[in-house]
């Protein structure tokens, strides 16, 4: 069990990196506390399995620290680091069974046979794993095989941190929710710590308590799955974070005020609004109605005229699309409600109206 | 399930099956042809039934090659699959020695098998040859054209260097399709390298084991050209197998009846042996 301190880390893959472009993981700094759940969320390629394997020592940083419980880590191998690592594609020892490979990283360090026994079947019990203990690894279903991967971290009982990449990405998509909310249980009933990456929103939403997204080799924001929906810190997690994503429409300033189409739009908090870069408004679908619809926002927020010009059923809501000039703004409409055809004026809820510049938040 | 009947197919199939006719089925069958018969000059020939089968099967002659075929197939695998494999583990995975590597690994399968004799047979001489005369001047009395031991020690030494290397190439690509995940995780799991072979290496390595195995047993059992030009079957007839006692019967003494019949019981062993060697390394896959 460890804290986990990233500092000042970089990581580039070729020798002699000159230019920031060199660098495959930007220049971090992170705190990871002790039996926390956190997901690595970002586009394919944004650094985080990089990030994964630098934490898990099957890479050594080219810059910065990694501190476990305030010793540096940095040159360490995995094993030294004790830390367990599902990857995504199960990793199994074919000619094994499943009780030879829950046991095998316990017989590698040399434990006694009576707690290795009493270890496995208290894992096998955990996974659901007991039917299957005595059966040859090679002839399971691919999540039984990922339970396995999953099961030999676990087997340990003094690892510093479990580390998934991408671990449901070879398995069926209706045994997924059941993997998913395995592991989520897994996590409150062991509180080690896990982290867990994905490309998959819903994935990292769902088992993390906080949320590390990355881009481009950056953090971007590190929060709460609240913080990620209701306060954004980056255009890119509202686009990325939501279904449909957040909104983000180009704004000017007019006697210090921020415009949209020459339409005052109050935003969240009363910060100072810069008078440089590139000022945009973000706000989510789930935050935007047409005027007159659900609870009068009074005459605080912002009025929009705008053109309907699609409509999709999602189930519980619709998808509204609509046209100010040459900009799409899209909104939720919850079943049932109306939904004007033809011109309309659209409401933006001034506590969930965000102003970005540069694509980052203000204030 | 209805199957679509096509005969139009078989026209399609003509061609190639003219082909593997004219190349293996018709001399098969001309060997068949004289196995079962007497032959005469001019082309007479009487039926003699399975009269060359029974000789063949009781002569002291055939039991002797085909003793001696199995202690050499035998003593070649032992070598060169081992050697083959640790080699392969040697090799790097990646960098510029790669391709030098493969590039050497490749060279002894690129050359004719009967210069691959000739150069054994000069380089063996005790007189005049490198390794020969490099064994002598070290104090052993090494003589491959007197002495059925060193004749032995020469063609399998030959053997080995000739064919270790397909088995390393194919062990080579096994072990570089095995995902790093796998090594990954064993690091992880605290593995020694010894249990990474035998847990991870070995058994992914199977398929292509087995594959090397069939190949090598083939190969070796009808080794001819170059024992021909090595030792030609000596010193005596020490060296002399199957292929080589064939082509003495057939071509040496003109005994087109019992040369037939010893091809057709050369051919099932090798089919048997093949199919049991399968068999058995396939049936643990099966489970």
């Amino acid at each position: 069990m460890a804290r986990i301190l990233i500092d000042q880390l970089r990581h580039a893959y070729v020798q002699n990196p000159q230019r920031p472009e060199d660098y495959a993981l930007k220049e971090m700094s992170l705190e990871l506390a002790d039996g926390g759940a956190y997901a690595l969320l970002g586009p394919s390629g944004c650094g985080k399995t990089t990030l994964l394997n630098l934490i898990s020592g099957l890479l050594h940083p080219t810059e910065g620290r990694i501190l476990f419980d305030n010793t540096d880590v940095g040159q360490l191998t995995p094993e030294q680091r004790n830390i367990a690592q599902v990857f995504q594609f199960p990793v199994v020892y074919d000619t094994m069974t499943v009780y030879d490979n829950l046991a095998f990283p316990l017989k590698n360090r040399g434990v006694a046979q009576g707690e290795i026994d009493k270890r496995v079947r208290e894992i096998a019990d955990m996974l659901d794993l007991t039917q299957t203990l005595h059966k040859r690894a090679s002839g399971l279903t691919a999540d039984g095989k990922q339970k396995i991967s999953l099961g030999r971290g676990l087997v340990r009982s003094d690892v510093n941190v479990i580390m998934f990449d991408e671990p449901l990405t070879v398995i069926d998509p209706h045994l997924k929710w059941v993997l998913r909310s395995k592991l989520k249980e897994l996590h409150t009933r062991i509180r080690r710590t896990m982290i867990y990456v994905t490309h998959d929103q819903t994935e990292a939403l769902t088992f993390a308590d906080r949320v590390v997204v990355m881009n481009l080799g950056e953090v971007v924001q590190v929060g709460t799955p609240v913080e990620l929906f209701e306060r954004p810190a980056h255009t890119f997690v509202g686009h990325f974070i939501g279904s449909p994503g957040m909104n983000a429409l180009p704004c000017a300033l007019e006697n210090g005020r921020p415009t949209f189409l020459g339409n005052t739009v109050p935003v969240a908090s009363g910060i100072e609004v810069p008078h440089d870069g590139k000022l945009e408004i973000g706000i989510r679908p789930e935050f935007i109605r047409f005027n007159g619809a659900g609870t009068p926002l009074g005459d605080a927020g912002a009025s929009i005229p705008v053109e309907v010009t699609k409509v999709a059923d999602a189930g519980r809501f619709r998808i509204v699309e609509t046209r100010a000039k040459e900009h799409r703004i899209r909104l939720l409409v919850p079943e049932g409600d109306p939904i004007p055809s033809g011109a309309a004026q659209l409401k933006f809820d001034p506590k969930h109206t965000h102003l970005y510049r540069d694509g980052w938040l203000v204030g | 399930m209805n199957k679509t009947v096509n005969q139009k197919a078989w026209l399609l199939v003509l061609p190639v099956f003219l082909f593997v006719a004219f190349n293996a089925i018709i001399p098969l069958m001309t060997v068949v042809n004289y196995s079962v018969q007497e032959t005469f000059g001019n082309n007479i020939f009487s039926w003699s039934g399975v009269q060359w089968f029974q000789e063949v099967l009781q002569s002291e002659r055939f039991r002797a090659s085909l003793g001696r075929q199995i202690a050499f197939t035998a003593t070649i695998l032992v070598i060169e699959i081992p050697l083959g494999l640790a080699i392969a583990l040697a090799m790097p995975r990646k960098g510029p020695w790669v391709s030098v590597c493969l590039v050497l690994m490749a060279l002894p399968l690129l050359i004719p098998w009967n210069v691959v004799g000739s150069m054994w047979n000069v380089f063996a001489l005790p007189e005049i040859g490198l390794m020969g005369r490099g064994l002598n001047a070290l104090g052993f009395d090494f003589n491959y054209t007197r002495q059925p031991g060193d004749a032995w020690f020469t063609i399998v030494l030959m053997d080995v260097w000739h064919w270790t290397s397909l088995v390393v190439l194919l062990c080579y690509a096994g072990l570089v399709a095995i995902p790093n995940d796998y090594y990954q995780a064993a690091k992880i799991d605290g593995a020694s390298a010894w249990a990474v072979f035998r847990f991870i290496q070995l058994p992914k390595l199977k398929r292509v084991l087995t594959i090397a195995i069939l190949l090598r047993f083939m190969d070796s059992f009808m080794i001819y050209t170059e024992v021909q030009v090595l030792t030609g079957g000596g010193p005596g007839s020490s060296t002399t197998f199957l292929s080589i006692d064939l082509f003495k019967v057939a071509l040496g003494q003109f005994d087109l009846g019992p040369a037939g019949a010893m091809s057709i019981v050369y051919f099932l062993i090798i089919l048997l042996l093949s199919w049991v060697f399968y068999t058995l390394m396939m049936r643990n896959e099966a489970k």
